[in-house]
């Protein structure tokens, strides 16, 4: 067979033709469109705030510190995505879960005490505990009873707010005190907001595990071809209910950032369509929502370009309520970009203008 | 364009990211002719078929149609369809839970309104005078897959079509189908269709084809009358070397003489699974190479799934070098060093979207453990190690799998398992649909693995591939083992007469 | 199999909560039976306090003899379904708080046939006047006008605000929006920064704050419809150092009376806080008393008195009197 040499791949070509593109085209867009708007939207200054420290403020500081939840949810709904094929629809519903049991843990029976009623990390603990508890319960269904994983956590998201607000008995209970404000604001000295902090955390972890695990190949497999997958040792009814449960834990670190933001929780209107958000964040990543083959730092990217899209409106007073049909356009233009016929004919016409270009040169 | 040419393409080349799959390929079919399309895996069949039916635009080259001036152009499925190309392929892609005269004519309605009655009596009318066993009104699903074929076939007859292909039709099908189908297509024949046939095997090849166009490395070899072929020829020229006799692989290798020679490895007694196979004993000795015989459906991937524990295994007992062991799923009969490649490559095999290197290190890696994944350096060495044993042919080791050839994808699979080290290899099928080098490479591997001590099992529809590298056969028939064949019972006749079970009193 | 049984299960713990939460009622004589509608309890703060109160004087072991069923959905349509079912039980009174002011009519009409006596309480429905008896309902617009006075009230010499409002079309939204838009309207001083939408949710009060925190538009007013709204901005000020409340630069009102809220007024935090009044049934009992002894109303539709807290002027019995 004659084979043309393959030409060595230098990072830019690499970078081009890899997932990573889709989100990083968007977000150059949204920024460069910025840039063209108003200059002054990466204006980055120094402040102190109204406790005397230090915090970083500015358009592109909000929007890393707004996206925090969202991407950490990318995460485990990328995982979730790539082994199960399927989405799952309740995380807003199950923050408020977990949220809600966090504050019960805190906040003890009182619906504003003027102490802690528990350290925080214990409260942490058990939200984290009631994330996976929660993933567990939509994993098992959809592992084990095989049921489609939208339909399974139909469940909880019909049933989830409720279930939050059963847990602290209707109450809607206030936080005292600043040191929980600390992981939805700032850490006194620290003028990155926090919640970009254990974002940041959160993909260092993710990394890790992903380098020092399986996880990653495992999870494809399971999710590609689940017969070959059993035959070759594997169970995908474990990394499926796995994915779910690990989307519980990142379930659980939103919780915790979105109640420390106001030191209470609203059940009705917490984390309210971050699940679409969440799912939206992986298809922009230009993971297939069919499952199988994934990359999360191009899911957590396209949370960052959500939020960022959010700001830019925020920022040129486009009514919020209209937020949802921007989304859509984004939608619209994923899936006609994405399209095999399309990309056939901007593979063509890319050929052909750089045909010509190579002539001259 | 001689007078009875119908089809002819000139100068064919294809290339795609690194491989030139055509290079100035020539292709002619007449009218009333069987011509079969050959050549190993990888050597351009497919791509060459694709530019004809409009699924791959082609670089360069021409194509002419009886009745068409000048060159024609081929864009899309549909263009050929119009033309009068039509393609039945090995998978079937029609509608299984549509009636037999809805699959006929779905995409072909004119307006609206359709009346069913005139179309179930013509698609009667149809089915009747090619002398197909199926009703208008049946489901598909409700017909064997050989009949499915054949609506197939006569969905594109009915469509005027000048041009047939059928690509690998027969894979799936058993000897009094392929010989209905084989019926089939003389009929058209004798109705002046030009058939263009695409197999890997070479009985039929023999037995309906009137020509050969031997393609190698996406070049033509040549065009040949099939009389003016014999078939060591034609191996040759799709091999693109001599052959010494195929049949000698077996007194090349030598047996395994090493430590524990001749001690049994694996041991089951009254092993029985949910897949509908009845309890059987089974025994393996180190270095030892056999295999399970038997027609379609008589159970022999059902006891080597047993064995593995693929299936449920309901009872029976297992010994691992005569200690009782419990192997109820893949991952216990990994650990107890057993490694299974299973009979549908594609369904239960690769992993599609993986890379080579993903798909090759995955049981070993999943033997290892989750915690403790290999290196990018440890996985690339075993990847380019095993891409050189087996000689897989791909662009790089981070191609996806999917993109390969069967063949090639066969070999990653099987390096995927030598990875793993196991003690006892089984082989269910590795060799359909590949090609005859692969084929034969994958026999000469068995003996050698045997010779250094592995023990094989190894199935194979091919009786004569068996008879080569089997030293000891158990025989099937409905679901049940019912003989065992060893040294000079291992022929043909004596395999035939035991399935066919006419000996038994 | 398995999964039938799991369906089984899900329809049969449903059927057995529907039947725990409504009591059914009876048809003995001397005792009166009522039907409430009313929004989900966790709506809101407001509600939570709303379906107390009610279930205060209609619950078990009320002091007046009233045998109730009460019914909870945010669905309009799941709320006409229970209104029909309480008619078909020919409960004596039924009380209506709609998510939806629209699509009652008929129900309302089989109730007058089956001479049924409707009272709405907490929101109005577009519906004829006299398909119901009375209306117990807050002036949503009334509460706008209210704070907006109070706002004139400081004589400030520009009005910069940022208006964050709730879930648009709602009731309250549209009452506390009316007002001001129409002070912005008439008043040259008066200036919108901005004017978003938060839906009640606190983090997107927040972020709509941060933004015009970060364009660097000033603003000494923020105007927001809810306290969950107010406590986000003010979240977004404190992370900025910006100084809020009675002896800071930026105003902060809010709306609906939390207790929590009134304490944050009381500590001078923020400005102001609107009451929404969620105690109409003593008020409705009232009126129900009056039906029984067949004496006339003399208003059909009665407003709930609605104040509002100034931080200067609030006290710890108005925190406990008016806190939710």
């Amino acid at each position: 067979m004659e084979k043309t040499t393959v030409k060595k791949q230098n990072p830019f070509s690499r970078l081009l033709h890899s997932q990573m593109m889709i989100p990083l085209v968007a977000l150059l867009l949204l920024l460069g469109f910025n840039l063209l708007m108003d200059p002054a939207f990466f204006k980055i200054t120094l402040g102190t705030n109204s406790a005397g420290n230090p915090v970083l403020s500015g358009n592109l500081i909000s929007a890393l510190n707004n996206g925090s939840e969202l991407a950490i949810l990318a995460i485990g709904m990328t995982l979730v995505t790539a082994a199960s094929g399927g989405q799952d629809i309740s995380v807003g519903a199950t923050i408020a879960i977990s949220g809600s049991a966090m504050l019960r843990i805190l906040c003890g029976t009182e619906s504003s005490p003027s102490t802690l009623a528990a350290p925080i990390i214990l409260g942490f603990l058990v939200a984290v505990l009631v994330g996976m508890l929660c993933g567990l319960f939509n994993g098992i269904l959809v592992a084990t009873f095989k049921i489609q994983p939208m339909i399974a956590t139909l469940i909880l998201y019909t049933a989830g707010r409720s279930i939050a607000a059963w847990i602290n008995n209707n109450q809607l209970p206030i936080v005292p005190g600043s040191t929980f404000t600390y992981f939805g604001g700032f850490i006194p000295g620290i003028p990155i907001p926090t919640p970009f902090l254990i974002a940041v955390l959160c993909f260092i972890i993710t990394a890790l595990v992903l380098k020092f695990t399986n996880l990653g190949l495992y999870t494809q497999a399971v999710g590609i071809n689940e017969n070959a997958a059993k035959l070759n040792g594997l169970k995908p009814v474990f990394i499926k209910i796995l994915s779910f449960v690990i989307l519980g834990v990142c379930v659980a670190v939103a919780a915790l950032i979105k109640c420390s933001r106001t030191s209470t929780i609203n059940y009705s209107v917490v984390a309210q369509n971050i699940e679409m958000d969440a799912i939206l964040a992986v298809a922009l990543g230009g993971n297939s929502l069919g499952g199988g083959k994934f990359n999360i730092w191009a899911s957590v990217v396209a949370a960052y370009v959500i939020q960022l899209l959010t700001t830019t409106l925020y920022k040129f007073k486009v009514s919020s309520d209209a937020l949802p049909a921007y989304k859509a356009v984004v939608v619209i233009l994923l899936i006609v970009f994405s399209a095999p016929v399309v990309k056939e004919k901007m593979a063509e016409i890319g050929k052909k203008v750089r045909k010509p270009a190579k002539e001259v040169g | 364009m001689s007078e009875n040419v119908v089809l002819e393409m000139k100068n064919i080349s294809k290339s795609f990211p690194g491989v030139r799959a055509l290079q100035n390929v020539n292709f002619k079919l007449c009218e009333g002719e069987i011509h079969a399309l050959m050549g190993e895996n990888g050597a351009g069949k497919s791509t060459l078929i694709k530019v004809l039916t409009g699924v791959y635009g082609k670089d360069e080259g021409e194509i002419y149609l009886k009745g068409e001036s000048g060159a024609v152009s081929i864009r899309s499925p549909q263009d050929a369809q119009n033309l009068g190309i039509s393609t039945v392929y090995q998978e079937i892609t029609l509608c299984p839970n549509l009636t037999v005269a809805e699959n006929m004519y779905i995409g072909r309605e004119k307006g609206w309104r359709q009346n069913w009655k005139k179309i179930n009596a013509d698609t009667n009318r149809i089915l009747e005078s090619l002398g197909i066993p199926a009703k208008a009104t049946q489901q598909l699903s409700s017909c064997s897959i050989a009949i499915q074929q054949m609506v197939a076939i006569a969905r594109a007859v009915d469509m005027d079509c000048k041009v047939l292909i059928l690509d690998e039709p027969t894979s799936s099908l058993d000897e009094q189908e392929v010989e209905k189908l084989f019926g089939l297509m003389r009929d058209l024949r004798a109705k002046g269709v030009g058939i263009i046939f695409v197999t890997h095997f070479l009985d039929q090849v023999y037995e309906v084809c009137d020509k050969i166009t031997v393609l190698r490395d996406g070049q033509l070899v040549g065009e040949y009358v099939i009389e003016d072929l014999p078939r060591v020829m034609l191996v040759s020229k799709m091999l693109g070397k001599d052959l010494d006799d195929m049949a000698d692989i077996k007194s090349e290798s030598e047996e395994y003489t090493g430590e524990g020679a001749g001690s049994v490895f694996y041991e089951a007694e009254n092993l029985q699974s949910n897949a509908g196979i009845h309890p059987f004993d089974f025994y393996i000795k180190k270095g030892e190479v056999n295999g399970f015989t038997g027609l379609l459906g008589s159970g022999r991937s059902e006891c080597v799934r047993a064995i593995f524990g693929a299936d449920h295994v309901t009872s029976g007992k297992v010994k691992i070098n005569g200690k009782e062991v419990k192997i109820t799923n893949p991952l216990e009969a990994m650990q107890n060093g057993i490694a299974y490649l299973p009979e549908d490559r594609k369904g239960d095999g690769i992993i599609g979207d993986l890379s080579v290197r993903e798909n090759l290190i995955l049981a070993a890696q999943v033997l290892k453990g989750f915690f403790r994944p290999f290196s990018k350096a440890e996985a690339e060495k075993a990847a380019d190690e095993y891409i050189n044993l087996l000689g897989i042919k791909t662009a790089s080791k981070e191609t996806p799998i999917k993109s390969l050839s069967g063949g090639n994808q066969q070999k990653v699979i099987v390096a995927r398992w030598l990875f793993a080290h196991p003690e006892y290899l089984i082989l269910d099928e590795p060799t359909r649909g590949i090609d005859i080098g692969t084929k034969t490479e994958i026999q000469k591997l068995v003996l050698k693995l045997a010779s250094e001590g592995m023990s094989v099992t190894f199935i194979s529809s091919e009786t004569d591939e068996m008879l080569r590298t089997c030293s000891r056969l158990v025989v099937m028939r409905d679901r049940k083992v019912v003989g065992e064949l060893t040294g000079s019972d291992l022929n043909q006749n004596k395999i035939m007469s035991t399935i066919a079970g006419g000996e038994e009193a | 199999m398995k999964r039938k049984l799991m369906a089984v299960l899900c329809a049969s713990a449903m059927v057995m909560g529907l039947m725990g939460g409504a009591t059914i009622a009876s048809a003995e004589e001397d005792i009166i039976t009522v039907g409430i509608i009313n929004n989900d309890p966790n709506e809101s703060g407001y509600r939570t306090a709303n379906v107390a109160d009610f279930e205060t004087y209609f619950g078990e072991d009320n002091e007046y003899g009233f045998e109730t069923s009460f019914f909870y959905s945010l669905e309009n349509e799941e709320q006409i379904q229970a209104a029909e079912g309480f008619i078909q039980d020919e409960v004596d009174y039924l009380l209506i708080s709609a998510a939806d002011t629209t699509g009652w009519d008929d129900v309302l009409e089989s109730a007058q046939e089956m001479g049924i006596t409707v009272i709405l309480f907490d929101r109005m429905l577009d519906a004829d006047e006299e398909l119901y008896a009375a209306a117990v309902v807050s002036d949503m617009s009334e509460e706008g006008v209210t704070a907006v006075s109070w706002m004139e009230s400081q004589e400030l010499d520009e009005y910069n605000i940022i208006h964050i409002q709730g879930l648009m079309g709602s009731d309250a939204q549209v009452g506390r929006t009316t007002a001001l838009d129409e002070a912005v309207e008439a008043n040259d001083n008066w200036n919108y920064v901005v004017q978003q939408t938060a839906e009640w949710s606190a983090e997107t009060a927040q972020e709509i704050v941060q933004s015009v925190i970060d364009s660097g538009e000033s603003f000494n007013v923020i105007y927001a419809e809810n306290d969950d709204m107010a406590k986000g901005a003010v979240a977004a000020l404190d992370a900025a150092g910006i100084t809020h409340g009675v002896d800071g630069d930026v105003i902060i009102m809010g709306f609906d009376c939390n207790e929590w809220a009134l304490e944050e007024l009381l500590a001078g935090n923020w400005n102001y806080d609107g009451q929404c009044n969620p105690f109409q049934a003593e008020t409705i009992v009232g009126i129900i008393e009056q039906l029984e002894a067949g004496e006339e109303l003399e208003e059909k539709i009665i407003y709930s008195v609605e104040v509002g807290f100034d931080a200067t002027t609030i006290t710890q019995e108005d925190v406990d009197n008016y806190g939710i």
